[in-house]
């Protein structure tokens, strides 16, 4: 019903796509560094999308990036996952901490992501090698990361140490009335 | 014999407090015996009572011999009279399973005069039961509310997927005496007559209004549905809110209904090309397949059908014409036509002009940006496009991974306002037309966001035509 409330006044800014079919997790501060969150999309059929939350500082106005990089290590890229069959063989079994890629910016900044949850690898967005500026425009569709496909066993699991949408939104705004303060304090 | 043990007494006294009926408590303590649902309900809920009062360490509350003597009669009326209808399964496993129902549905089948030596019961459900048993099961109110931790360990012990369900429960009471209402007719897996029991409710929607504000994206009103609030919706909704935001927003224990489920309506459904042949089942193929929203209209899709150990092997095009009436008449749902004796190969041809044929589809799409009439041009314009998809995401769970090219053979738009129009496509067979217009993360090349530069996405789709040219036309 809100589906369609949203959709006759045409501005709505989120797809409603993610809406209908996905769940919103989060994971805050990933390994502590500040702000670093990610989002991951779950489907009702267990996969998920992992994708940049809106409040990373890749996009923060102002960022442009000059790399991404799948290689993860001298040994591992994950640009040569691949998976055949309905049984996905083959593809690689990521843990929480996996680094999925690694991002770089014209500042020389540097960032991880990573994979946030368990499961096997399905595949990666090679369409953000060739247009990197679709993970600042499109971060939650067609600049996502990477498909993970879950054990089925651990399906619902995974998620019991990420937030939920309400969950991330309360520590956002705590995020932000803190740094209200800081800036008052400073002045 | 209630083939309880010690550890469930604690469940069976909190379910009893919070209006469970007796049947329902045994479902909760995960009793697969169906002799057990098969007692009078009144026996049964004295001694559950019984049991949850009693103290002593106990294995087994049939040995018991009842603490109180009471005259069966005395203690019948009492239990009638605080019992009230059970605030889980709305009375279906109350007196809505009594001996009397089972004679109400045994002469709802006898009206239809079948020949038939078996059949199968399906029953149906008001939505809200599954709403009412997750506040059931989830642990506060079976276990110490101050300590969930420990209760979600127990609970996960005990299994929700243990627990016995309702229409599992109302089958193994009803169909003894159904069986026997009917004399040579016999309750089976597998049938082709089938005798669907349907429960409804009046507070369906107030029961289940609180799921629409927090998974708002679940209920969508349709013009062909009374309510929002069907089971299949709800169930969903169910699926995606989680402990908390539940036991927040619904009330726990379930509140009283203020009464139980209407009696049930029965209809029967005969499976005729079964009976025709005399056949023992089937094997269903289809000249490929839509999703569950997706109507199929124009003409239809065609189908076969492999009859399994049939008696006979043929039929007269008179007896085939006969079955196709049989089964147009017995649903409003269902439309079959050229109903006719086909070869194996002709249904491998079938299968084969699957990755060959065209497809004409309407979709109603949406775009973020209102979009103008030189946009429609442009989009009526487009010939024969090649587009590479990905395995969609909505079906890669149980698909290999693949690129596939397909062909766009036309589009035509028709805007409705700035941000709807109606989009008429003619595509090669096997294009995922859902992801074509949203474009699937991207994962669908070029999809209709890229080439109108904008979001969009896909609220209705119909096939209109499935163009294979088979089987032939029969005459009328
Ligand atoms: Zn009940």
């Amino acid at each position: 019903m809100d589906d369609d409330e949203e959709h006759k006044d045409g501005g709505a800014a989120a797809p409603s796509v993610i809406d209908r079919y996905y769940t919103r997790w989060y994971r805050a501060d990933m390994k502590g560094k500040p702000c670093e969150d990610h989002c991951i999309l779950q489907h009702s059929n267990r996969i998920c999308v992992i994708t940049l939350a809106e409040t990373h500082p890749l996009l923060e106005k102002g960022r442009t990036i000059s790399n991404i990089d799948y290689q993860i290590s001298n040994g591992c890229s994950r640009l040569n996952n691949k998976v055949s069959g309905k049984s996905k063989r083959g593809g690689q079994f990521l843990t929480e901490f996996a680094p999925l890629c690694r991002i770089t910016c014209t500042d020389e900044t540097q960032f991880t992501i990573y994979s946030c949850i368990r499961g096997r690898l399905l595949e990666v967005n090679e369409n953000i090698l060739e247009r990197p500026a679709l993970l600042q425009e499109k971060p939650s569709t067609d600049g996502y990361i990477a498909v993970i496909l879950p054990k089925f066993e651990e399906s619902k699991s995974i998620t019991e140490n990420l937030l939920s949408r309400d969950d991330f939104e309360k520590l956002v705004a705590g995020r932000d009335a803190a740094q209200a303060m800081g800036v008052t304090q400073q002045s | 014999m209630l083939p309880l043990k010690e550890k469930d007494k604690a469940i069976v006294g909190k379910l009893l407090a919070s209006g469970c009926c007796a049947r329902c408590v045994l479902r909760f303590c995960c009793i697969g015996v169906p002799d057990a649902y098969r007692h009078g309900r009144r026996e049964t809920l004295r001694q559950l009572r019984a049991f949850a009062e009693e103290n002593h360490d106990c294995q087994n509350v049939g040995q018991l011999e009842p603490a109180r003597k009471r005259s069966r009669l005395e203690s019948e009326e009492a239990a009638d009279e605080d019992e009230g209808v059970c605030v889980v399964c709305l009375g279906v496993l109350q007196h809505l399973s009594d001996a009397s129902q089972a004679v109400q549905i045994a002469d709802a089948v006898k009206k239809e005069k079948y020949e038939v030596d078996t059949l199968v019961l399906s029953i149906s459900l008001p939505a809200q039961v599954c709403v009412r048993e997750r506040s059931c099961w989830l642990p506060p109110c079976h276990f110490d509310q101050r300590s969930p931790r420990l209760a979600r360990a127990k609970c996960g012990a005990l299994g929700r997927r243990d627990v016995v369900q309702v229409k599992e429960a109302f089958k193994w009471i009803v169909q003894g005496p159904l069986a026997r209402e009917l004399g040579a007719v016999a309750v089976a897996a597998k049938s082709p007559l089938e005798v669907s029991v349907c429960f409804a409710h009046p507070e369906t929607d107030a029961d289940c209004h609180f799921l629409a504000s927090t998974c708002p994206d679940c209920f969508k009103v349709s013009k062909n549905k009374q309510s929002a609030f069907t089971r299949m919706a709800v169930a969903k909704a169910l699926e995606k809110i989680p402990d908390d935001k539940f036991l927040e927003r619904s009330p726990r224990p379930p509140s009283r209904p203020s009464s139980g489920c209407a009696p049930p309506e029965v209809r029967c459904v005969h499976a005729s090309v079964l009976a025709a042949f005399g056949a023992r089942g089937f094997n269903f193929s289809s000249s490929g397949r839509e999703d569950v929203d997706v109507r199929t209209l124009g003409n239809g899709r065609p189908f076969a059908l492999e009859l399994l150990n049939p008696r006979k092997s043929q039929l007269s095009p008179e007896s085939m014409k006969n079955v196709q009436q049989v089964i147009n008449a017995s649903s409003e749902k269902v439309r079959v036509r050229d109903l006719q004796m086909v070869g194996r190969d002709a249904a491998s041809r079938m299968k084969e002009g699957e990755e060959e044929k065209t497809k004409s589809y309407r979709a109603l799409v949406w775009t973020q940006k209102s979009i103008r009439e030189d946009d429609v041009a442009f989009v009526n314009r487009i010939e024969d496009l090649r587009v590479d998809q990905k395995t969609p995401l909505r079906v890669l769970h149980r698909r290999a991974l693949a690129v596939r090219q397909r062909l766009v053979h036309s589009m035509s738009a028709d805007l409705l306002d700035e941000h709807h129009f109606r989009l008429g496509l003619r595509t090669q067979a096997g294009t995922y037309i859902k992801e074509f217009v949203h474009g699937d993360f991207g994962r669908t090349k070029p999809n209709l966001c890229q080439l109108l530069d904008t979001h969009a996405d896909i609220l209705e789709l119909d096939v209109e035509s499935v163009d294979v040219d088979w089987p032939p036309a029969l005459p009328d």
